[in-house]
């Protein structure tokens, strides 16, 4: 009961699946990428919570910061009006969401039930340092971090690839 | 000496992972498919992180590094083919998408 980071862990959580909940329910892509950015917050709150401030920062720079930042220069560059949002809320009608809001819920209940059930009485928040992970990481991951660069490398020539097919194709069309 | 149950842990990546797959499912917008795949992969991340934790090892968050590297190839590659089908269609609508060729 006198710990310190449980009520930190279990606000962060709300906010987090609130957040999430609204994003994935708004009609105009801006307001949903806010939420977005909210919902990783909480999320990086949760992860320091847990004993893991890297992974924590991490979060906070690269999904808050890098890809949200992606995400809306897209949404800048597509320019979307009043009309699309319009065209959303036709799209979220009540019959069109409420078949995979059941199923996804029904998924969530076993796995809450399938863990609540377990005998699990194990706890977490051992913090771990930076020094543990760099050396895990260039370590016995060192292969996982050369074929993440490999990856990294390869969807920065695909990205490039389809941007210039894109340009040429428009000029085709002119 | 800091101490959160398991089981929260796991739930809240189930919950994240769940809601995620909701906005995949129901959400005919192609942007919004693709930040619903971020939180499904937030989701996991959170399972990964708290097993570590559990353990006391640093391997769930260098599973978590990962994951954010798949997660930036991911939406590098998806928004690029986004903005190529927005160009061509003038629409989001992820129901027209089989009618590209090529």
């Amino acid at each position: 009961m006198t710990n310190p980071m449980e009520i930190p862990f279990f606000a962060a959580g709300a906010v987090a699946v609130i957040a999430t909940l609204l994003a994935i329910t708004r009609t105009i892509a801006v307001h949903a990428l806010l939420y977005l950015i909210v919902s990783l917050l909480a999320v990086a709150v949760v992860f320091y919570t847990m004993g893991a401030p890297v992974v924590a920062a991490l979060e906070v720079i690269i999904y808050a910061g890098a890809i949200v930042v992606l995400f809306v220069f897209v949404v800048m560059m597509m320019n979307l009006g009043a009309q699309d949002s319009e065209t959303e809320r036709k799209w979220l009608a009540w019959r069109a969401w409420i078949g995979p809001a059941v199923l996804s819920a029904l998924l969530l209940f076993e796995v809450i039930y399938l863990v609540v059930r377990a005998p699990v009485s194990a706890t977490i928040g051992s913090i771990s340092t930076p020094k543990e992970i760099g050396l895990a990481l260039y370590g016995p991951y060192l292969l996982g971090v050369e074929l993440a660069s490999m990856l990294l490398l390869g969807a920065l020539v695909g990205a490039c690839h389809v941007g210039r097919i894109s340009r040429s194709g428009r000029e085709v069309q002119q | 000496m800091t101490a959160i149950p398991m089981a929260d842990g796991l739930i809240l990546g189930g919950i994240l992972f769940a809601v995620g797959l909701a906005g995949v499912l129901l959400r005919r917008n192609l942007l919004l498919i693709l930040v619903s795949i971020e939180i499904m992969l937030n989701g996991a991340g959170v399972t990964f992180v708290a097993a570590g934790s559990r353990w006391g090892q640093a391997d769930g968050q260098v599973m978590f590094l990962f994951i954010l590297a798949a997660a930036a190839a991911e939406v590098s590659v998806g928004l690029a083919l986004l903005l190529t089908y927005y160009h061509r269609r003038q629409t989001l609508d992820a129901d027209y998408v089989n009618e590209m060729r090529g």
